[in-house]
């Protein structure tokens, strides 16, 4: 097994979570909030890495940070080399890529918060970034792991995204996705059907810990 | 100047009549405003317009000598910054929360000494005491609702709002709280707004009563003064009572009670009350005329009084009488013409121990 790629796969999908954590909260509690008549736009917007190609998404990417865009362009001089085929660079596409896996079960848990407990926490003059984090997050804890642990789940499997942007660099940019594909390229069908199996089961753990947390099966923290 | 709460707004809802409200009443050390009126009347969009929640076209809403709102001037104050205590109809409990950390939610401007002291006297004024670590959903409908008002009231608010205080609970629950309410709003000395549909208690809560109708405030003042002179026969229609007299209890037994107004005796089915003073209430379908002193009625009230005046309102009369107190009563046409119902007329009216409402008073 090429643990070497896992650990690389494993490091995107954290930080990749992570990221989302802060990225598709704000973008969330919009959506969710926002009563502008044509937040559909955005909606349709972060959806869209849903239904697109990896391929397509991951040139379009490719485009706007390679070195011939205003941002690639800045990007180089900042930090003297170019992102496109570098770990940053795939963290950034992954981000994008695993967006609506993020912000749609974020945006759920924020819909199902009565209206009314955020109206009596502002009428105790408790502001609204306060309210977010003394109310609104604790009463969408199983969205937040949903979509946390579906982005992580998400990023690990990928393959379009990260063969257009990262390459497949020993260390940095190979993923377990792109190595299976290596190894059976390579004919060594026993290597790839090791690696494979890892996928399958941190894929189902992952999903696991989803469908619990959802249906209360077992209290993944107490009920309160 | 004297101190007024001020409420001028325009708000429209799709579909709905436009509200248009325009209160103005003195404040207090507790007095206690009641809007009034059925179900989308508007009165609900009023309460939270003062509170904050809800944005009016236009408008102006002053409390004493703070300006809360006034679209003229694009002064627009937010819910957190108006120091109000809100309660709405569901008592919207925070789940997560236990009762204790509800109480003490609004409270984090506070250093922790002060602000378990203040816990720890809300726990108390309200009987909260020993549920202080529960969480809402185990309480009863009765102690979510006092603490949905303990929360409200901890942060100490300049007025408290209550949307339908009592209607999620059931009925017995209900009459027994009623006064309860009347006696913590009085202990707190706060003015409050407070929203209903219920008479009994609008007459038992209320020093200033609005009455408010598909959109538009009818009438300001007393409850006994609206319930008992109407400005209109919209007001008469919303409010519904027709006879609301002041009265005290002289005798209870065998589930009845003997109530004194003005030296007549009423009798009443025996309900729980806070003290002797009521007043009595009776809608005037409920108040039937009979000729002559034999009477066939199973009533147990038969009280002799004078026509004072007869109002024709298309097929039903309204019949003003002097029985020692002005009673309204509601006959068809055809018994008006059959009694020759005519200003002077003496007649007997019955009605049933059932259909007089006790409600408790408040002595003043």
């Amino acid at each position: 097994m090429n643990w070497i790629a896992i650990w690389v796969t494993c490091k995107l999908a954290g930080l990749t979570a992570l990221a989302l954590l802060f990225v598709g909260l704000p973008i969330a509690y919009w959506l969710s909030f926002s009563r502008w008549r044509w937040k559909f736009l955005v909606e349709s917007v972060v959806a869209l890495p849903l239904v697109l190609p990896p391929t397509v998404l991951g040139f379009y990417i490719l485009i706007a940070i390679g070195p011939h865009s205003p941002f690639g362009r800045l990007y180089t001089e900042l930090v003297g080399h170019p992102l496109p085929f570098t770990f940053e660079g795939l963290l950034l596409a992954s981000i994008l890529y695993s967006l609506p896996f993020a912000v749609q079960p974020f945006a759920a848990a924020f819909d199902q918060v009565d209206r009314r407990l955020i109206e009596a926490s502002w009428t105790l003059g408790v502001s609204k970034l306060q309210t977010f984090f003394k109310l609104i997050v604790p009463l969408s804890t199983a969205g937040l792991v949903t979509g946390a642990v579906l982005s992580f789940a998400h990023t690990m499997g990928e393959f379009g995204v990260v063969l257009m942007i990262g390459g497949n660099l020993e260390g940095s940019t190979r993923t377990v996705s792109i190595d299976i594909y290596d190894e059976v390229q390579a004919l060594n069908y026993a290597g790839a059907a090791k690696t494979a199996l890892f996928l399958l089961l941190v894929s189902y753990a992952v999903l696991l810990v989803v469908y619990a947390v959802n249906r209360n099966v077992w209290a993944a923290w107490p009920q309160k | 100047m004297a101190a007024e709460i001020t409420i001028h707004l325009v708000k429209t809802f799709p579909g709905r009549p436009p509200i248009r409200a325009q209160i103005r009443y003195p404040v207090e050390g507790a007095t206690v405003l009641i809007l009034f009126g059925p179900s989308g009347s508007g009165k609900t969009t009023i309460l939270r317009s003062v509170a904050g929640l809800e944005w009016p076209e236009e408008g102006t809403i002053r409390f004493v000598s703070r300006v809360w709102l006034e679209t003229a001037s694009g002064i627009r104050i937010p819910p957190q910054d108006r120091h109000i205590g809100y309660m709405s109809q569901d008592y919207a409990l925070f789940p997560t929360y236990t009762v204790a950390g509800n109480i003490a939610y609004g409270l984090s401007h506070l250093p922790s000494v002060e602000r378990k002291k203040r816990v720890n006297e809300v726990l108390e004024l309200f009987q909260l005491r020993g549920l202080e670590q529960a969480k809402p959903r185990e309480l009863s409908g009765g102690q979510q609702q006092r603490v949905a008002l303990a929360r409200a009231v901890a942060p100490r608010p300049l007025l408290l709002l209550l949307d339908e205080p009592l209607s999620a609970l059931d009925a017995p629950t209900r009459l027994h709280l009623r006064d309860e309410l009347r006696v913590l709003l009085k202990q707190l000395a706060l003015p409050s707004i407070i929203v209903t549909h219920d008479w009994a208690e609008a007459l038992t809560l209320g020093d200033v009563m609005a009455v408010i109708s598909a959109g538009e405030v009818l009438q300001v003042g007393a409850p006994i003064d609206v319930f008992s002179r109407p400005q209109n026969a919209d007001v008469a229609r919303v409010v519904g009572v027709e006879t609301v007299v002041k009265g005290r209890v002289v005798e209870a037994t065998g589930g009845m009670v003997r109530v004194s107004v003005n030296g007549t005796t009423l009798l009443a089915l025996e309900t729980e009350l806070s003290g002797p003073d009521v007043f009595a209430c009776i809608r005037a379908e409920d108040v039937v005329l009979e000729q002559g002193r034999a009477s066939a009625s199973s009533a147990r009230n038969h009280l002799t009084g004078t026509v004072q005046s007869v109002t024709i309102l298309g097929a039903l009369a309204r019949v003003t009488l002097d029985c020692g107190f002005p009673l309204v009563a509601m006959v068809t046409r055809s018994t008006a013409d059959e009694f020759k119902l005519a200003l002077g007329l003496v007649i007997t009216a019955a009605i049933k121990a059932g259909a007089v409402h006790l409600v408790s008073r408040q002595e003043s």
